[in-house]
């Protein structure tokens, strides 16, 4: 089979991205016993306090995202059937 | 002022402004240059002009101060002027004189803003960025664009009467008329906090943003973009540094955003909340309003300018190739705009704050005074924010536009001129980041602040690409929000629902009572008074006559009606005369 000409057209390209990714998450983390902290907080000094962090405010955003869509979420001409300005 | 050479004598805001009402007279090469020379001479300006007032004109017993120039004014100047060069070089193929002229002219009402010394010119040249703005809005010409351009203008025109009330208020009390720092604690400074609130986009006055930007042209939106929320941040440097209320509304701001932007299926929308999430961390900045804060919001509004007109661009690179901007639209447009999509790849990596690219060396500094001043649950909720824009701005973006499921549309690179515009914001982008002591050198106070330490370093990265894990994560297993042709209510429910409820309300209330009065008052008033006009005046000589007698005939006549009209004159000009007596 003749290889994609795009580059993410190309399935071994993804993977070989997708474990590149996986790798570096895997480097953070040990990275984070190599570097000295100057913490401000308390929580700070917490291992992998960054990480995790970022991790579950992301899955926080986008289901609260998902639940506010469900109440102030409507119909794209919402506005343009009412004599609106 | 010493004597100047051209184009010294003129102060860059209203180089820009008459600059650009020349522009109808010039065509084709001519037309291209003066557009490209204007914001180069404002640039130079701004790079020679030593510190002070300059170009200061009296206006009755009040001199009006065009140019103060300092080191804050300096910055702001700069990249201002810079971003109305990538706008011209952007739009240079636009053949719409009513786009150009507007860009400048807002351009120039910026610049005037960001110079102005005194209150009374910040008014004026503020009032310019808010009509030029609406005509790159009313420039794409659809009957969305004119209706968002209308209450886009009702908006300002509001948060303008605010700024001018709580100046001629301030002015009143015998204020010194110099622009300078404000404590929030009268009604001249509330009036003028709430005037430059609305511009910087503050909850719940920012929906006009999310309103009208996405509905601007395709060049349009770039300028919007930069120059009216950052002016207000400015003026709010200039003025409410170190106001905590500012470090409270900067931190809801950053968060509120970042949710709507995850669900919102127009690329442009989304990027008008990251914008409202992004002016939250500078105006935090400014709360907390320490040097090292400072610089950070004054850094942070300057590669602001840079990644957020380049994913503008971006956007309307596709917009403009596709005629389609929407998630639901687009997708897959990496195998026939990869240019355009690493460029904005570029301005996604940088407003998300990846080491190397701009945003981080800006943001972690408010980030980090924000620490240093132990703001435990601002330092959260910042924290917390840039997780959210890394999932809305960094990867939706991005994956949504030239990734995610391909729309198989017919497409290819925008002109050359468009990419060069943004290879020059993303240079910018990539040059601070990678080297952010030129800007530190313009910042208003001295800098020993190091971006790329270890632990920054890494802390951002964990923070970063474990959150693009958790989106991976999501997407793969589905629970990501899908795309939806949808709008989400905001702020502006407020005025578009309510404004058509007040109407209906006035329409039965005030109309009903006009129409009342109609009937009973104009049509039986004046019904009563024609029938007393046509057969009063006859009546009454009739009884005067039956009264006091008079020949037959004379009575025979008033009796069937045949009298003539000049009886009726005779009789009005009686009762004339009897009321001039009487009165």
């Amino acid at each position: 089979m003749k290889k994609p000409v795009v580059f993410f057209d190309n399935p071994g390209n993804i993977r070989r991205l997708t474990l590149g990714f996986f790798a570096a998450l895997a480097l953070l983390l040990v990275a984070e016993w190599f570097i000295h902290a100057h913490a401000h907080f308390a929580w700070e000094e917490m291992p992998f306090f960054s990480a995790a962090f970022g991790f579950v405010a992301c899955v926080a955003v986008i289901f609260t995202a998902k639940a506010l869509r469900r109440v102030l979420g409507r119909r794209e001409t919402y506005y343009e059937t009412d004599n609106d300005g | 002022m010493q004597p100047l050479l051209f184009p010294d004598a003129i102060a860059p805001s209203l180089l820009l402004i008459f600059g650009a009402l020349l522009l109808p007279l010039f065509h084709g090469r001519v037309h291209q240059v003066w557009r490209l020379a204007l914001p180069l001479l404002a640039l130079i300006l701004f790079l020679r002009m030593p510190a002070g007032d300059h170009w200061v004109y009296p206006l009755l017993d009040h001199p009006l101060v065009l140019g103060r120039i300092d080191a804050l004014s300096r910055v702001f100047g700069i990249i201002f002027s810079i971003m109305a060069f990538i706008g011209v070089v952007y739009a240079l193929k636009v053949d719409d004189n009513v786009q150009h002229v507007a860009g400048l002219v807002y351009a120039g009402g910026a610049l005037g803003v960001t110079l102005a010394g005194d209150w009374l010119s910040l008014y004026l040249f503020w009032e310019v960025m808010a009509v030029a703005s609406t005509f790159l809005i009313l420039a794409r010409r659809t009957r969305r664009s004119r209706r968002a351009a209308v209450r886009y203008i009702l908006v300002h025109v509001c948060g303008g009467l605010a700024l001018l009330a709580g100046i001629v208020l301030l002015l009143e009390a015998g204020a010194d008329p110099a622009v300078g720092r404000l404590r929030l604690d009268s009604l001249p400074a509330a009036l003028i906090f709430l005037g430059v609130a609305v511009n910087a986009a503050v909850p719940p006055l920012h929906a006009w943003l999310q309103d009208a930007y996405p509905e601007a042209t395709v060049a349009g939106a770039v300028f919007l973009s930069a120059f009216t929320t950052k002016s207000a941040v400015y003026v709010m440097a200039r003025t409410f540094a170190g106001t905590e209320a500012l470090i409270w509304l900067g931190a809801i701001m950053t968060i509120l955003p970042v949710f709507y932007a995850e669900v919102e299926n127009d690329i442009r929308r989304v990027l008008s909340y990251s914008l409202m999430n992004q002016v939250g961390f500078m105006l935090c900045g400014i709360g907390i309003g320490t040097e090292l804060a400072l610089n950070g919001a004054v850094s942070h509004a300057f590669c602001h300018i840079l990644y957020k007109s380049l994913l503008f661009m971006s956007a309307g690179a596709v917009l403009h190739v596709t005629g389609k901007i929407t998630c639901t639209d687009i997708g897959g447009l990496h195998r026939t705009m990869p240019i355009t999509c690493a460029l904005c790849v570029v301005g996604a990596a940088s407003i998300s704050a990846f080491p190397l690219f701009s945003g981080f060396v800006s943001k972690s500094m408010i980030i980090s005074a924000a620490g240093i001043n132990h703001l435990g649950a601002i330092w959260l909720m910042l924290q917390f924010a840039s997780a959210g824009v890394i999932a809305h701005a960094g990867i939706k973006v991005p994956f949504f536009t030239f990734f995610g499921h391909d729309a198989g549309l017919k497409a290819e690179e925008p002109p050359l001129n468009m990419l060069i515009a943004m290879g020059m914001a993303a240079f910018g982008c990539i040059f601070i980041g990678v080297y952010p002591q030129p800007l530190y050198a313009l910042l208003p106070y001295p800098v020993d602040y190091v971006p790329y330490t270890g632990s920054h370093v890494v802390g951002q990265l964990q923070l970063l690409l474990f959150a693009i894990f958790a989106f991976y994560l999501l997407l793969k297993s589905g629970y990501y929000p899908s795309e939806v042709r949808a709008i989400n209510l905001d702020a502006d429910w407020f005025y578009r629902k309510g404004g058509a409820g007040f109407y209906r309300i006035v329409d039965r209330g005030l109309n009903g009572l006009n129409r009342w009065c109609d009937r009973f008052l104009a049509q039986a008033t004046a019904r009563a008074a024609a029938r007393f006009a046509a057969e009063g005046p006859a009546r009454i000589a009739a009884a005067a006559v039956r009264l006091f007698g008079g020949p037959r005939s004379v009575k025979r006549a008033f009796d069937t009606g045949t009298v003539g009209l000049g009886v009726h004159a005779a009789v009005a000009a009686l009762f004339m005369v009897l009321i001039y007596l009487i009165a």
